[in-house]
């Protein structure tokens, strides 16, 4: 479904350049879920970026079904981090839900059906006609989601969309997430700092170097599904993958000089 | 309770200092009995006889239409000038030098140029003078509204496929819109400015022109009645938009409350 | 943009491409205001509109300059630039004090509410027949047309600029045992001056176009004056020279206000987006 290939990301020029991204490959297969994880810095996000075709690679490309991804592809959607900035607010829930599908050649009734049927999945149908800045932080990033899944896409991109949240409506969120896939069947790319999340979520979890970023290791999860807040977390194979990822990305934060520290906002070329 | 006496002493003092001030100069108005210097009372009687409603529909409905149509048309200028404008910096570099030069030309140096240029001293020159100088907060409104667009928008509307046309109805225009209401409410002050002294200088009708001519008849009757519409115009003006504002901006206040300016 | 950098200096190559854009947007505002006048010389001379309606650029340009070289543009000038101080002295000399007054007092801004509210949407303008019919065309009412103009944007400001005061500054004073009085001015004021600041710069404006409004209708001498003999005597290449001068006389107020604005904005951690 997903293939990257060598991406790279550089900004700036010369020797003293920025290199947010040096060799990132990995593949995501039709029905996945696979979660990205790398200490702080090292590009997460701009790696999802290009993924997404918000932003061109240095090197590299991106394919999606086997074509090459240049700008935001139909198949797609998006939930940021920052919901307070992604959900418009001068849009009721409905019409902020209702925004992707305007371009898309479907009947008053088709859109209205899928509106109602995304809030419904993420549980929010009374707040239809509520204002996104009305609602608590977990709701907002919840139509959010509802938004992106209204989107009807083949693929879902997520870009650490819980780290705004409060602990327990994290745990909520993540089961909505993992429910959501269920329904829909869509293939999901999560990226977050936080390894036990990823380790509860995934298929697979990519762990990714500090910068110059390539992939450190993919790391299969062979936990049961349905999973569970409680008793997946008390399986010893949890805490041997949790250790596991955690051992990786902690030989990653072995100190750093200045030379290698990434900021994340470079002089864009 | 303290409190309470507070808030009863000023309002008490928001109701009586108006009224000791309106009591105050027609005291001293009939006092000085000079033509020129009217009380408030002569005033408002001619008031009343002539806005309410004699000449009402000769003078103040042709300026009340020149202050819509050269306000509208510069609204919608503003904002179709300034969207490109404010999405683009090479556009800006090009413009920026006219636009400064032309938004600190004091107004008035063109109105006989207005009435060369366009042979007329009717509603066209009334208009577009209006229209041109209106133009101006709109405009540089507009820009600085757009460009302060928080861009995880415009990257969230294109992350779903919007084009740039749907970018713009759908999200540049909402996000820009307080900071451009902003703008349309200093040239609707501006419009009524601007028909006074459009009309003052020269017409055949209108509120500015009632003020020209009882100066040139030396009637003071209706010059202050003139005067004190125009106030009223420009302070009715206001609390409409005022109110229109509200509504629209309804949503601005919720989410800068919430989400602390 | 990919140069080629002056060694494996990361700061040089900055610079010079900072430089580079620098040059460029120079070059492009240059660029922009020459073919605005060549633009302007073509409709003229072409006939498009009629040379008789629009002086050529070149024409007016001469006109300027020819009158520049008399003392009667100077003097012109310099009297609308007086009427323009002093309308926008006396204005700050009330507007500035009296702001901080109803800024600082409820009490008093509640009292004053509606006396403001009403006369602050009364356009100088519409004192214009009123001034020359008593005062006439003297400075004085030049001045007076000017001051009540720039008087109401500057009180406004200046009291929203006391009012926006953080409280916790203000606490902290008091709880060190500064003065009401003392404190209020060395907190209040210092942190009310960016608006002030903005104030000046709207009121600058306001005051220069009223200045020459008198002059205009009126016939109190200087720019304006000259505009309306022009006009009178159909003198178009003079009449287009001198408004072309009072628009750069403008244009120098503005930068000069904008730029003091600026200045006194720097420090200050909030931005306010007013334009007028």
């Amino acid at each position: 479904m997903l293939e990257t290939k060598g991406i790279a990301k550089i900004y700036g020029t010369g020797p003293k350049a920025t290199h947010a991204l040096e060799d990132v490959s990995f593949t995501v297969t039709d029905g996945e879920f696979v979660c990205v994880v790398g200490p702080s810095g090292c590009g997460k996000t701009t790696l999802l970026k290009c993924i997404a075709g918000l932003m061109r690679p240095t090197r590299g490309e991106v394919l999606l079904r086997g074509k090459s991804v240049v700008e935001p592809p139909e198949e797609l959607a998006l939930v940021f981090q920052d919901y307070s900035r992604s959900l418009m607010p001068w849009s009721t829930v409905r019409n902020n839900v209702l925004l992707p599908l305007r371009h898309k050649r479907l009947s008053t009734a088709e859109r209205k059906a899928l509106v109602a049927e995304s809030l419904g999945s993420v549980g929010l149908t009374r707040f239809i006609d509520h204002y996104p800045w009305q609602l608590s932080g977990g709701m907002q990033q919840r139509v959010a989601i509802a938004r992106a899944l209204a989107y009807q896409p083949a693929i879902l991109l997520m870009d650490e969309p819980f780290a705004s949240v409060d602990a327990q409506t994290r745990g909520d969120l993540e089961d909505l997430v993992l429910r959501v896939r269920e329904q829909y069947g869509i293939t999901i790319l999560f990226v977050t700092h936080d390894i036990d999340e990823s380790v509860y979520l995934a298929d697979r979890v990519v762990v990714l170097t500090h910068s110059p970023t390539t992939v450190k290791e993919i790391v299969g999860v062979s936990l049961p599904r349905p999973r569970d807040q409680i008793a997946t977390k008390e399986l010893a194979d949890f805490i041997n993958l949790r250790g596991h990822v955690y051992r990786l990305i902690r030989r990653e934060l072995t100190p750093v000089t200045s030379v290698d520290a990434v900021p994340n906002s470079g002089t864009p070329v | 309770m303290s409190r309470r006496g507070d808030q009863a002493v000023k309002l008490a003092a928001e109701i009586a200092v108006p009224i000791a001030i309106v009591a105050a100069w027609q005291l001293w108005a009939v006092n000085r009995d000079d033509p020129k210097f009217p009380p408030p009372s002569t005033i408002l009687a001619k008031f009343q006889d002539m806005w309410l409603f004699s000449e009402f529909g000769t003078h103040v409905v042709p300026s009340l239409e020149r202050i819509a149509i050269g306000f509208g048309i510069a609204v919608l200028a503003g904002i179709v000038i300034g969207i490109p404008l404010g999405l683009s910096r090479p556009a800006r570099l090009w413009t920026m030098p006219h636009i400064e030069y032309w938004r600190a030309m004091p107004p008035p140096a063109l109105l006989p140029i207005s009435i060369i240029l366009l042979h007329s001293i009717g509603n066209l020159q009334k208009v577009s003078f209006i229209a041109f100088f209106c133009l101006f907060p709109v405009l540089l409104n507009t820009i600085d509204g757009v460009r302060g667009i928080d861009p995880t928008f415009l990257e969230t509307a294109r992350s779903y496929g919007l084009g740039r046309l749907e970018r713009i109805r759908r999200v540049v225009l909402p996000a820009a819109f307080p900071q451009i209401v902003a703008g349309m409410r200093n040239s609707l002050s501006l419009a009524v400015i601007m028909m006074v002294l459009s009309e003052y200088f020269s017409s055949t009708s209108g509120v500015g022109y009632v003020l020209l001519i009882s100066k040139n008849t030396f009637d003071f009757g209706p010059m202050w009645a003139a005067i004190l519409l125009i106030g009223v115009l420009g302070y009715l003006l206001n609390a409409l938009f005022s109110i229109v504002e509200r509504e629209l901006l309804a949503w601005h206040r919720g989410w800068r409350a919430v989400s602390g300016g | 943009m990919r140069n080629a950098c002056c060694g494996s200096n990361l700061r040089c190559c900055i610079h010079r491409r900072v430089r580079l854009r620098r040059i460029t947007d120079v070059l492009i505002f240059v660029l922009s205001i020459v073919a605005a006048l060549a633009f302007w010389e073509a409709i003229s001379r072409t006939g498009v509109i009629s040379e008789k309606d629009l002086p050529a650029m070149s024409t007016t340009f001469s006109e300027l300059w020819d009158l520049m070289q008399t003392g009667t543009f100077w003097h012109a000038l310099l009297q609308t630039a007086r009427g323009w101080a002093l309308g926008l002295g006396v204005a700050a000399a009330l507007a500035i004090p009296i702001g901080i007054v109803l800024g600082s007092s409820d009490f008093a801004a509640r009292a004053f509410r509606v006396p403001i509210e009403f006369l602050r949407p009364i356009p100088s303008a519409a004192l214009i027949p009123v001034l020359f019919l008593t005062l006439g065309t003297t400075l004085q009412s030049e001045i007076f047309l000017a001051a009540f103009g720039a008087f109401w944007p500057l009180l406004i400001q200046t009291i929203y600029g006391v009012r926006d005061v953080d409280p916790v500054a203000l606490d902290t004073a008091r709880s060190f045992g500064v003065s009401t009085f003392e404190g209020l001015y060395r907190i209040k004021l210092p942190s009310a001056v960016p608006y002030i600041a903005t104030g000046m710069r709207i009121s600058s404006g306001v005051a220069l176009i009223l200045a020459f409004t008198a002059e205009l209708f009126m016939g109190n001498p200087g720019l304006g004056q000259k505009v309306n003999v022009a006009q009178a005597f159909g003198l178009e290449n003079q009449l287009y020279a001198y408004a072309l001068a009072t628009g750069f006389l403008g244009l120098a107020i503005h930068v000069v206000s904008t730029a003091a604005e600026r200045r006194a904005l720097r420090w200050h951690p909030s931005q306010r987006a007013v334009t007028a």
